[in-house]
């Protein structure tokens, strides 16, 4: 047998490296892949993003004025000239406004009281009642910013001919979903399902893929360590997830005007320590199936449903009976949802979610445990 | 003795299935031997239980003096394993794939390129062609290559030439002849029997156990019945009247003749068959004495098995 001539070390390396470059032909050579890798991101981030625009324009909208005073009318006109409300003005009871609701016809009512006007030039305040429809969390929250945009417009607008500041207080009610989920929620959401399926259904077909091709039988006759294989199968799909992340963050930024508040390399950090939990989740599901078709129902499946449900950005995890609350807990993509949205909507640093990093630090651990425990250095 | 099995047993499905039963033979160093049954002979377990992929029930085996279970890791290290299915990187090049397993192995294709360099020069035209889209042929070769780079010491060819095409298969035992002499201890099985005779020893195998192990020659040379050629206008009525004639021990249809052999030795036999198969109507009978070949020693070591 030819002794190797290089340092031990650098043999490491370049098994290594010489692995890692046919990962990435195999990705770069599969149409299939390369769609399900970029394709994804894009067309979920695009869907969700469009959707969303679409809803909003044209809502029906009430207004029950009850003052019909000069100020009432101005913020009507001013609410009628946006291009998304479509105004219906009625002097109803809160029950015809329940049942409206009910009926699922309009998502706002503007309520404004009697003595609008009046009260706002004497008592310099005034209320202003919005109701709206929270049951579709996303499309309640923009309309109801909407309008306090034009209440404060008319503000300013009345600032400016007086020194003394008047106060109109638009009293929101979240209906059916006070937990006001905000439309900002969906793209922490997207990232986080996106890693978590990447991730897990490509390390798992790709190793599946070794055994299955029967190379792994190869493989596994030759001095190359086990463990270096599975590294080497990771590392691709990290760098990978890392410029899909990219390229979701640069379409939420840029076509969904989505604020990117906090610190950009926590955020990338967190997500590097979120796409290692997932990758370990792959290799656990691949050690353990011996078909592509398997372990990428598995991936599908297990992965997807749970994400779906359980991370808390389609629906609210608050509202969830106490089991289901409890199962939430384990699936990784919860607490890095709260991660990225504490770091992307809210600003905040990292001793606001190093709890939620340390669980997920712990997942990891664990999965990796299992899998290296369960990776089978022969072939039964 | 390179390889070595002792009373090797394997069991699949929690011991229901039987594949390799009590199997013991060794291989000297720079052998090469044939392991030759068909499907599900157990062959394959045998490869892989050789290469450390798979862990007897019971027995133990060594490969160039390293115990098959304990000294696995050193096992790895020094064989080369060419499996029955094409296992090789079909997305990637011809090139690309052999520069990736002499990486793995520890080497370049540059340090060996003279154990590879006879069978590569076939494959050079096509190296930037990816490994699915080669013929058959030239995907043995390639795999060949690829178990050869880092110059083992023993070599194991898991049925290299199934699906092949006949000149293939000729020019693989070829390369084969010349690998033995760079001193390679090969061991390879095959489905052929006619491939049994280009091994310098064979084990003959069937239902996971070992009918016998010897050189060809001895093998064919122990035959003791005489055996016969015969042929005539209706084969298959042919055959159904020679099963049911009570001079015959055995028959079976081989090609385009049905090989017998008859009961007792005495030499009257055969010309009595003859006319009593005139007698029947057979027409243009033609029935000359063969020397058994692999196949025919098979059929019978097969016989003798089911009978005792």
């Amino acid at each position: 047998m030819q002794k190797p001539t290089n340092s031990p070390f650098s043999i490491f390396n370049s098994q290594l490296i010489t692995f890692i470059r046919k990962e990435f032909y195999h990705v770069f050579r599969d149409s299939k892949t390369l769609l399900m890798l970029f394709g994804l991101p894009i067309i979920m981030i695009t869907l969700f993003g469009f959707a969303l625009t679409n809803e909003i324009k044209n809502s029906r909208i009430v207004i029950c004025d009850n003052a019909k005073d000069k100020a009432s009318q101005r913020i009507i006109t001013q609410l009628e000239a946006s291009k998304y409300f479509e105004i219906e003005k009625t002097l109803w009871s809160h029950t015809q406004i329940e049942d409206a609701f009910r009926s699922g016809r309009i998502k706002l009512v503007v309520v404004f009281p009697a003595n609008f006007y009046y009260e706002l030039m004497h008592l310099k305040k005034a209320q202003i009642q919005i109701l709206a429809d929270a049951s579709d969390p996303n499309t309640a929250t923009t309309l109801t910013s909407y309008v306090s945009t034009i209440v404060s417009d008319y503000q300013k607008e009345l600032m400016q001919d007086n020194k003394f500041p008047y106060q109109i207080i638009p009293v929101t009610r979240m209906l059916y979903n006070p937990e006001l989920k905000g439309a900002t929620n969906f793209v922490p959401g997207v990232i986080s399902l996106v890693l978590m399926l990447i991730c897990v259904m490509m390390t798992s077909v790709s190793i599946v893929r070794e055994k299955e091709k029967g190379t792994m039988e190869i493989l596994l006759v030759s001095p190359m360590n086990p463990f270096l294989v599975i590294i080497a199968k990771a590392v691709p799909y990290f760098i990978l997830s890392l410029i899909n992340l990219t390229v979701i963050l640069v379409m939420s930024v840029y076509l969904l005007d989505l604020p990117l508040n906090g610190n950009i390399g926590l955020l990338y950090f967190e997500s590097s320590l979120f796409i290692i939990t997932a990758l370990s989740l792959g290799l656990l599901i691949s050690n353990s199936t011996d078909s592509q078709q398997t372990a990428m129902l598995i991936s599908l499946m297990g992965m997807l449903i749970p994400t779906m449900l359980f991370t808390g950005f389609l629906y609210p995890l608050e509202n969830m009976p106490l089991p289901l609350r409890i199962i939430a807990n384990i699936v990784p993509s919860k607490w890095y949802y709260i991660i990225v949205k504490s770091i992307m909507i809210k600003g905040l640093g990292f001793s606001a979610i190093w709890k939620e990093s340390l669980i997920l630090c712990f997942m990891t651990f664990f999965l990796l445990m299992v899998s290296v425990r369960k990776f089978k250095i022969r072939l039964e | 003795m390179d390889v070595f099995l002792n009373n090797i047993r394997k069991t699949y499905n929690k011991g229901s299935i039987i594949a390799v039963d009590d199997v013991s033979f060794g291989v000297e160093r720079g052998e090469l031997f044939g392991l030759i049954g068909p499907d599900g002979a157990g062959k394959t377990s045998i490869f892989r239980m050789l290469t450390t992929l798979l862990l007897p029930d019971s027995g133990n085996g060594s490969v160039t003096g390293f115990d098959i279970v304990k000294d696995y890791k050193k096992i790895r290290n020094t064989v080369g394993y060419m499996p029955g299915k094409f296992s090789l990187y079909q997305d990637l090049s011809v090139e690309e794939n052999l520069t990736f397993f002499a990486t793995i192995f520890n080497t370049t294709v540059k340090a060996n390129y003279d154990l590879i360099k006879d069978i590569y020069i076939q494959i050079e035209p096509f190296k930037n062609r990816r490994a699915g889209n080669l013929s058959g042929g030239m995907k043995q070769k390639l795999a060949l290559c690829c178990a050869l780079i880092h110059r083992p010491t023993v070599l194991f060819l898991d049925e290299p030439t199934t699906g092949v095409d006949t000149v293939s298969r000729k020019e693989f035992w070829e390369m084969l002849k010349r690998l033995k002499q760079e001193g390679i201890t090969i061991l390879v099985s095959t489905p052929y029997m006619d491939e049994a005779t280009l091994c310098e020893r064979i084990a003959l195998m069937q239902n996971g156990k070992i009918l016998s192990v010897d050189t060809p020659n001895n093998i064919t040379g122990q035959y003791q019945s005489a055996l016969y050629a015969i042929k005539a206008t209706d084969m298959s009525g042919l055959l159904k009247e020679l099963r049911n004639n009570e001079l015959i021990k055995s028959c079976y249809s081989f090609g385009e003749y049905h090989h017998i052999s008859l009961k007792g030795e005495n030499a009257d036999n055969h010309s009595k068959l003859i006319a009593s198969l005139e007698r029947n109507g057979h027409s243009e009978i033609e029935c000359k004495k063969i020397d058994a070949t692999i196949e025919d020693c098979f059929i019978n070591l097969m016989e003798n098995k089911t009978t005792s």
